[in-house]
Parts: structure tokens; C-alpha cells; sequence
């Protein structure tokens, strides 16, 4: 992107994000509002500062960064960024979950929507594939950066731990992941579920360098993804440790794992919007 | 009369590896990912000539095509290696997602498919890898009948964009295709005949090249159809085909249910029905023991498949009878 954004100009995009978010699981009554909400800073910082990018997308993007959603369940927070980045027309975000529509459920090329490289959704296949096109990147001589995030209850999935230990073994150090660690799953904390213990030692003692933020806090998710860039092409692979409160903008949202699938009604569409300012005009 | 001989056997296996050397000298794009099988899949060539271009995924095949698919996007050809077994079944939802829903352009390289693997036993002999493959939009599913079609189909998949299987194996096997032509999704009809079709893939084509001398010694007529591709089928050979002879017999070494006589199934009973008879597994698993002796316990023999085409004549024969209204 040749515009360069301030922090207040980030915190409007961002809001606008929010508002098209739970506008967009309303309207198909269907979807994942919680995770959304949670990595809205992330994907802003990511689009609107840190990725080297191309919004006339190329599926090769041989002169680019690349980002790969592992956890294609929250495409809502992904399209409206992808969206008011200028990948394709604001206005398209209407369609969401609708037939005929290029904005899947989860995240598919099979529709050619501009800026999506790979389908995601079953869990566990992100980090592999952002790993390939890593390899690539190498194979090419390309000095661009791989991006990719994941969800915390995803790492239950065993081809995270493939993936992991492939990286480190293999130095494949263009690449960045982070995980979205709001500690909710679907069913309930992850804690409870199937607890993932000390996380930064496990992803450490696989070999990678581990760094922790904040990803809810602007200022902090684009530092820390700065940094990350700043650690790459030293001979390991990059994890961020991102934790976020999943719904977060959204008071009742927050606090929970029962906003992780559920669209909100007319009445909660209400209340969320009134905490979240129209910035951009909705679509 | 011997219409079809052999001079030398060699595994299918080796003819991928030959293939796949070439590829790399012919295509700096092509790169090679293998999940601890190297010299199973006769990968050692190319490693060793293009290290650069070979990726040891260690034993983590999920992770393998998962990568397989990132590799795509930048313009590589990843051709991945390892057991059938472990390139279908193990990794389905890989497949399904980062591979075929994905459009990618990755090649599942599969070796030590079916009985033939012989004595490890049916943990590894899988048997329901066609079905598997040929269900999912836009794979295509090659299955070579010998170390010389093997090689030419691996040649073929450096040209050939999309998503594809292919499926070989371990034992050493005649080599009788040599010189003559591959294209995918093309048959080779490789006898003309008028009593019956046979249509055969993988190894079983050369039990039907056996089959067909038992059934020429008995006056009987075949029509052989080498149908190397599964996916997409070549429906006008076997059509054009079934009209001349009346009648079908297919022979796989994989399940009755999902393979390729299932496939030609379709196409009969769409288009023009026709008496039909698979050799196939009938359902079941494999148990360890010599491939040849396993081919003959499973019903996969040249005398399966002469008691086969007997089978579907006759039935041919009763339908003629009654439109006909006369005896034979």
C-alpha cells in the first residue's frame, strides 16, 4: 500500500471493521462474530501497515508479503479488511454466506475472491501451507515475508505440530505465524476442553522464536509484528503469541466462548453498533 | 497366438522415479517432497541431482501436502511421494481442502498401491484409493499399467495442470507398453476384438493380456482396453467399444466399490447398459503373502478374469436371446 495510516486513522478502519463484522453475521444469521472482533487490530495492522501488498491481486504474489488464515472460520474480520483495503467492492461484503456468493462460509478460491490464496477451515492445514509458499519464496530468490495465523483451539490439531517442527528443522525463517490466543473454543475454554499447558515453551522448545502481544492493543500488535519482521531471515521460524479477548468491541460479546459461532438478532445488531462508531460509511 | 510379450520386468515404482529425473532436468519448476520414502519411491535420483529442489518432509504426510500446496502459489510443480496408503487415506482432508477445492497444481505421487505391496500386509495395501480420488471435483486419477507407462504418465504431469493422483506399485511387473502412446484421459485400446471388452488398469492389464491368449485358445474375441486414466474416463472408447462387443469385463486391484468398474458401470448403465463384470477385491481387506499367490486368493488371476468374460458372454447371449426370441 503506498498510503501510510496514523494510529487514529487505524482506530477508525478498525471500527469500521467491527461495525461490517456483526452487520455481516446478522444479515446471514450465520457465522463467527467472536474471533472476528478479537484479531480486528491484527488484520488492520497487518493490511493497513505491515504487509508489503498488492490489492490488484496476483494468486502468485511473486513481489509481495503473503498472509495465509489458517482459521478460516473468521473470514467476517478477513473480507472487510481485504475489503477496505480495496482487494474488491465494499459493497460485496452484503453477500456474505449467500449463494452465489465469493464470500464462502470459510475462505475458498474456488470463487476467485481477490486476495484469498488457499481454502481454510478444517483446522490445521494454514501453517503447511503458509510453510510451502515460504519455500517457494526461497526457491525464487524473493526476499518478501510469509504471514499466518491460527487459533489457539487449533492447536489441538496434530498437523500444527508437523508443521511447527518442519519450520524449525528447516529454518524457514521468511516466515511469521501467530496464534490468536483468546483462550475460547467453540465448546468452551481451552483450558477446559483440551488445555494447551505452556504454550510459548512448547512452540520454544520446537525451535521457533516466540514472541508475545497484545492484540487488541494497536499500537502494540503493529510494534510486535515490526519486530517479528525485524527477527526474520536469522535462521528460525517466528511465532507470534497474539492474546485477544474474543468479541472484543462488543461489551456482551466479551468474556465468553458463546459468541464464537452465534449471530447476534435485531435487538444485540442494535446495542453493538451503538459501541461502534461508523468511521468509513457501512456498506 | 501371443500378441503382447515381454523381455524384462521392473517395477512401476522405478518407472516414476526415471520419470520424475527427467522432469527435473526438463522443468526447474518441478521440486520433489517425500515423507521418509525416498528409496521406496526411487526419489534418489532426483535428490540427489537437484537437493535444492527435494524437500525431506520426515513422516508427517498431512504436513507434506499441505506444503505441496503453498509451493504452488510462486509457480512450483510439487510432486509428492510416499505409499498410496498414506497419500489417500491418511491425508483425505488435505486434499480435499489445500489441494482440490484449492485448485492446486500438486501431484500425488503413490506408490506400493494394492496387493502387489505383498508382504507388509493390509495395514499398507490400500485398496480404496481410486474411489477416494476420483470422487473429489477436479482430480485426475492416472493408474499405469507398467515401468514404461508409468514413466510416460509422469513425464505427461509436468505438462498437465490441476490437481492429479497417481497410482503405482511395488512388485516387478512385465513391461509391455513401451513405444506405445500416453495422453492423459485417452485409452489404449490394445487388441481390437468383436466377443467381449475388457477394460483393465494397473497391473491387472497385464493379467488380461494373459487372460485374453486362455480366451483367443477358447475362440473367444477380445477387445483389450488399457483405461490407464480413471479420471477424467474416456467414455467414447468404452462406448464405441461396447457397441461392437456387447459386453464388459473390468479388472482392478482395488475394492469392487468405487474404482474403475464402478466408473464404467456409469457410463453402461447411462448410455447404453450393457452385461458387465468387475474383477475386483470383493470387500475386503489384504493379509500379507507374495503378490502373485495374494492376486489369485483375492480373485484377481487371468483365470478370474477368463471366468469372467465366460460369465458376461453368457448373460450376453440370454439378453440376445430373448430380443432375438431364439436359442443359442
Amino acid at each position: 500500500m503506498a498510503e501510510t495510516y496514523d494510529i487514529p486513522q487505524l482506530k477508525r478502519i478498525s471500527s469500521q471493521i467491527r461495525r461490517d463484522i456483526v452487520r455481516m453475521v446478522h444479515a446471514c444469521q450465520s457465522g463467527h462474530p467472536g474471533g472476528s472482533l478479537g484479531c480486528t487490530e491484527f488484520f488492520v495492522a497487518l493490511y493497513f501497515k505491515v504487509l508489503r501488498h498488492n490489492n490488484h491481486f496476483n494468486m502468485d504474489g511473486k513481489g509481495e508479503d503473503l498472509f495465509f488464515l489458517s482459521n478460516g472460520h473468521i473470514s467476517p474480520v478477513w473480507y472487510s479488511t481485504l475489503a477496505r483495503a480495496g482487494y474488491f467492492e465494499v459493497k460485496e461484503l452484503a453477500t456474505f454466506r449467500q449463494m452465489n456468493s465469493r464470500l464462502q462460509g470459510h475462505p475458498a478460491t474456488h470463487e476467485h475472491l481477490p486476495g484469498i490464496r488457499i481454502a481454510s477451515g478444517s483446522l490445521g492445514q494454514g501453517l503447511s501451507v503458509a510453510i510451502g509458499a515460504a519455500l517457494t519464496k526461497k526457491l525464487n530468490n524473493y526476499d518478501k515475508l510469509v504471514f499466518a495465523l491460527m487459533g489457539d483451539g487449533e492447536q489441538q490439531e496434530g498437523q500444527v505440530w508437523e508443521a511447527s517442527m518442519y519450520a524449525a528443522h528447516n529454518k524457514v525463517d521468511n516466515l511469521i505465524a501467530t496464534i490468536d490466543y483468546n483462550g475460547q473454543q467453540i465448546d468452551g475454554p481451552v483450558k477446559d476442553i483440551l488445555d494447551l499447558k505452556d504454550l510459548k515453551a512448547k512452540w520454544t522448545a520446537f525451535g521457533w522464536e516466540v514472541i508475545t502481544a497484545n492484540g487488541n492493543n494497536l499500537e502494540e500488535i503493529i510494534a510486535t509484528l515490526e519486530k517479528a519482521k525485524s527477527m526474520t531471515d536469522q535462521g528460525k521460524p517466528i511465532l507470534i503469541l497474539m492474546k485477544t479477548e474474543m468479541g472484543n468491541g462488543v461489551d456482551f460479546m466479551m468474556n465468553s466462548h458463546k459468541w464464537h459461532g452465534v449471530a447476534p438478532n435485531d435487538e444485540e445488531l442494535k446495542k453493538a453498533l451503538g459501541q461502534l462508531e461508523e468511521t468509513l460509511g457501512d456498506y | 497366438m501371443i500378441k503382447f510379450s515381454f523381455t524384462e520386468k521392473k517395477d512401476t515404482r522405478s518407472g516414476f522415479g526415471i520419470g520424475l529425473h527427467e522432469l527435473g532436468k526438463s522443468n526447474p519448476n518441478v521440486v520433489a517432497l517425500c515423507a521418509d520414502l525416498t528409496g521406496s519411491l526411487k526419489m534418489d535420483a532426483f535428490k540427489k541431482e537437484f537437493p535444492n529442489r527435494f524437500f525431506q518432509i520426515g513422516i508427517a504426510e498431512a504436513n507434506m501436502i499441505g506444503i505441496a500446496a503453498g509451493m504452488t502459489i510462486g509457480g512450483k510443480i510439487p510432486f509428492t511421494g510416499t505409499f498410496a496408503n498414506f497419500s489417500t487415506g491418511r491425508v483425505y482432508d488435505q486434499i480435499r481442502q489445500s489441494v482440490a477445492y484449492s485448485g492446486k497444481n500438486v501431484k500425488i505421487c503413490a506408490s506400493h498401491a494394492g496387493l502387489t505391496l505383498g508382504e507388509d500386509g493390509a495395514t499398507h495395501q490400500i485398496l480404496e484409493d481410486i474411489g477416494m480420488m476420483k470422487m473429489l471435483p477436479g482430480m485426475t486419477v492416472i493408474v499405469p499399467a507398467d515401468h514404461a507407462q508409468t514413466k510416460a504418465a509422469t513425464l505427461a504431469l509436468g505438462e498437465h495442470v490441476g490437481p492429479t493422483y497417481l497410482r503405482f506399485g511395488r512388485p516387478n511387473w512385465p513391461i509391455f507398453t513401451a513405444g506405445r502412446p500416453f495422453q492423459i484421459g485417452k485409452a489404449d485400446r490394445m487388441l481390437e476384438g468383436r466377443d467381449v471388452t475388457i477394460i483393465a488398469c494397473g497391473h491387472m492389464v497385464w493379467q488380461a493380456v494373459e487372460a485374453e491368449e486362455k480366451l483367443a485358445d477358447m475362440g473367444i474375441s477380445v477387445e483389450l482396453i488399457n483405461m490407464h486414466t480413471i479420471k477424467p474416463l474416456d467414455v467414447e472408447a468404452i462406448l464405441t467399444s461396447v457397441q461392437k462387443t456387447g459386453c464388459v469385463v473390468t479388472c482392478e486391484e482395488h475394492q469392487i466399490n468405487g474404482g474403475l468398474g464402478d466408473s464404467v458401470a456409469q457410463v453402461l448403465s447411462r448410455f447404453n447398459p450393457s452385461p458387465l463384470e468387475m474383477v475386483a477385491v470383493n470387500d475386503s481387506f489384504g493379509e500379507s503373502g507374495v503378490p502373485t499367490q495374494l492376486l489369485t486368493k483375492y480373485g484377481l488371476s487371468p483365470a478370474n478374469i477368463v471366468s469372467a468374460v465366460e460369465k458376461v458372454i453368457k448373460r450376453k447371449k440370454k439378453i440376445n436371446s430373448r430380443i432375438l426370441n431364439i436359442e443359442y
